[in-house]
């Protein structure tokens, strides 16, 4: 169990535990109304399923903070529907379903180093680099005579990823993805 | 070149601190000519009044002072008729957007009058102070309009809840109810844009108040609200002191129940109330005043310095 806090230690950012589950406070508020009780109102963001609510609490009340970890990791490979990474510190390998992975698998190539967040040891979350760099691996050529500026074709990178890139990009070459968006960044040039 | 640098800390916050200079000018203008003595009383004393949610804080073997109140009825026992005061009050581990551990409180009693009178003073006292820093019509609070010219809400605590959170409190005693609906149905809907008086509340959440001869089930003791903000407190005194002794023995029974702050009941003020008159006083928050006043989100935007910083 991790540490044992106290309503008045509530505040936004924090992390809890409640019945196994990771919460962050994502909104936090102290009220006193005239002469009753002191209440912290706090909405909650499950940091699993992102579902968030709004719950009221009271002086007396206890909470277990959440024990969150943050460990670089590295991605090893896929087996099935499992995606394999190791812990750069410890060099233990870890695995984790394809579901928890959710879209990070679109930018997910060999040797990548990622933050993944920790919950209880368990992953719940990967944090990718704002940047990946993939190749491409099936590409239509452009098509003749369409030199509209900012014409696109789709393409798909070797992750299995499908995107629009500019009508010059061609099979095999490595492309400049930005994470946040899944946006075609720029050609790399080697 | 650098562009110019945002003020930061107490630079920001300027144009706020100088309306509530202007503000605090108005509030002794407003008294003054309503014949009313300012007073200053040691805000350090052995023996505050017990509240049961309010704590002091410890201070050299005696306490910071969550209110004034505790010397200010002695004076009124000893025949001062109006008196007010500002001044910094203490309580324990109230930090949020509204509250800061230490801020600044205007008290005023009355002789020989009751709670409608001190709701007349409200509304003079706001109207004249909003008129003396120049806000006239409607301005914008918190993204709501907020005016002080027009009639003034009154509703019932029973009334309140009734129509607000679906129950009738003076029927069910529930405390922990009655303070989490009073937070998240009540209070965001009173007070928009004039301020609202919220009257009457059950009698077993005024302590130090009179309980209303036609009704006793509640106490003559009022809050006042604008855009959502509880902006004052305000009561008829009880004044019997067997039954103040009762009710503060109570509290701090309650208190000494719940782990929080105890300390001595407060008998020289016990013992004033053998010759105080009927009379009323009240407690108004400044800095939510001035929030109102400047746009304010927060007490932070309002105070010089905020805890700490």
């Amino acid at each position: 169990m991790g540490t044992v806090l106290t309503a008045g230690e509530l505040r936004k950012g924090l992390k809890l535990e409640m019945d196994g589950e990771p919460y962050l406070v994502v909104d936090f508020e102290f009220s006193k109304p005239g002469k009753g009780q002191a209440l912290y109102r706090c909405r909650l963001r499950n940091m699993i399923t992102g579902i968030q609510f709004d719950r009221t609490y009271r002086s007396g009340d206890k909470f277990n903070a959440a024990d969150m970890e943050e460990q670089e990791m590295e991605y090893l490979y896929r087996a099935g529907d499992k995606f394999c990474f190791m812990n750069t510190s410890s060099y233990e390998q870890i695995e984790v379903p394809e579901a928890q992975v959710g879209d990070a698998a679109n930018f997910l190539t060999e040797n990548l180093k990622v933050e993944m967040l920790l919950f209880e040891g368990r992953p719940i979350g990967i944090d990718l680099p704002n940047f990946v760099e993939l190749r491409v691996m099936k590409a239509d050529p452009g098509i003749k005579g369409d030199t509209a500026s900012g014409a696109t074709k789709p393409v798909t990178m070797e992750t299995g990823l499908v995107l629009n890139v500019p009508l010059f990009i061609e099979e095999g070459e490595m492309l400049k993805l930005d994470t946040r968006t899944g946006a075609y960044v720029e050609r790399v040039k080697g | 070149m650098h562009p110019p640098e945002e003020p930061e800390g107490p630079a920001s916050r300027r144009a706020r601190l100088e309306l509530r200079c202007r503000a605090l000018g108005a509030v002794r203008e407003f008294f003054s000519q309503s014949g009313f003595l300012e007073v200053q009383t040691p805000v350090r004393c052995p023996a505050p009044i017990p509240e049961l949610h309010i704590d002091p804080i410890p201070a050299d073997g005696w306490f910071l002072l969550p209110s004034p109140e505790v010397y200010m009825k002695r004076l009124l026992a000893a025949g001062y008729e109006k008196i007010f005061q500002i001044s910094p009050v203490f309580r324990r581990g109230e930090v949020g957007r509204l509250h800061h551990p230490e801020f600044t409180l205007l008290e005023w009693y009355r002789l020989d009058a009751d709670y409608t009178a001190l709701q007349e003073d409200c509304e003079g006292l706001l109207r004249f102070v909003c008129k003396a820093v120049g806000l006239v019509g409607e301005w914008p609070h918190r993204g709501n309009r907020v005016a002080v010219e027009g009639s003034w809400g009154r509703l019932t605590v029973r009334e309140a809840f009734s129509r607000f959170a679906g129950w009738e409190p003076s029927a069910n005693p529930d405390q922990d109810r009655f303070d989490i609906d009073m937070v998240e149905k009540v209070e965001p809907n009173l007070g928009r844009p004039t301020p609202c008086f919220l009257l009457d509340y059950p009698a077993s959440q005024a302590s130090l108040a009179r309980l209303k001869p036609e009704d006793p089930a509640v106490a003559e003791r009022f809050e006042l609200y604008w855009n959502g903000i509880e902006l004052a407190n305000g009561f008829s005194e009880l004044t019997d002191p067997a039954e103040q002794r009762k009710r503060l023995e109570d509290a701090l029974a309650a208190k000494r129940a719940a782990g929080g702050v105890t300390h001595p009941l407060p008998e020289a003020f016990l013992q004033s109330l053998a010759t105080l008159p009927p009379c009323a006083g009240i407690a108004l928050g400044i800095d939510r005043l001035v929030m109102l006043l400047t746009n304010a989100d927060a007490i932070d935007q309002v105070t010089a310095f905020s805890p700490g910083e």
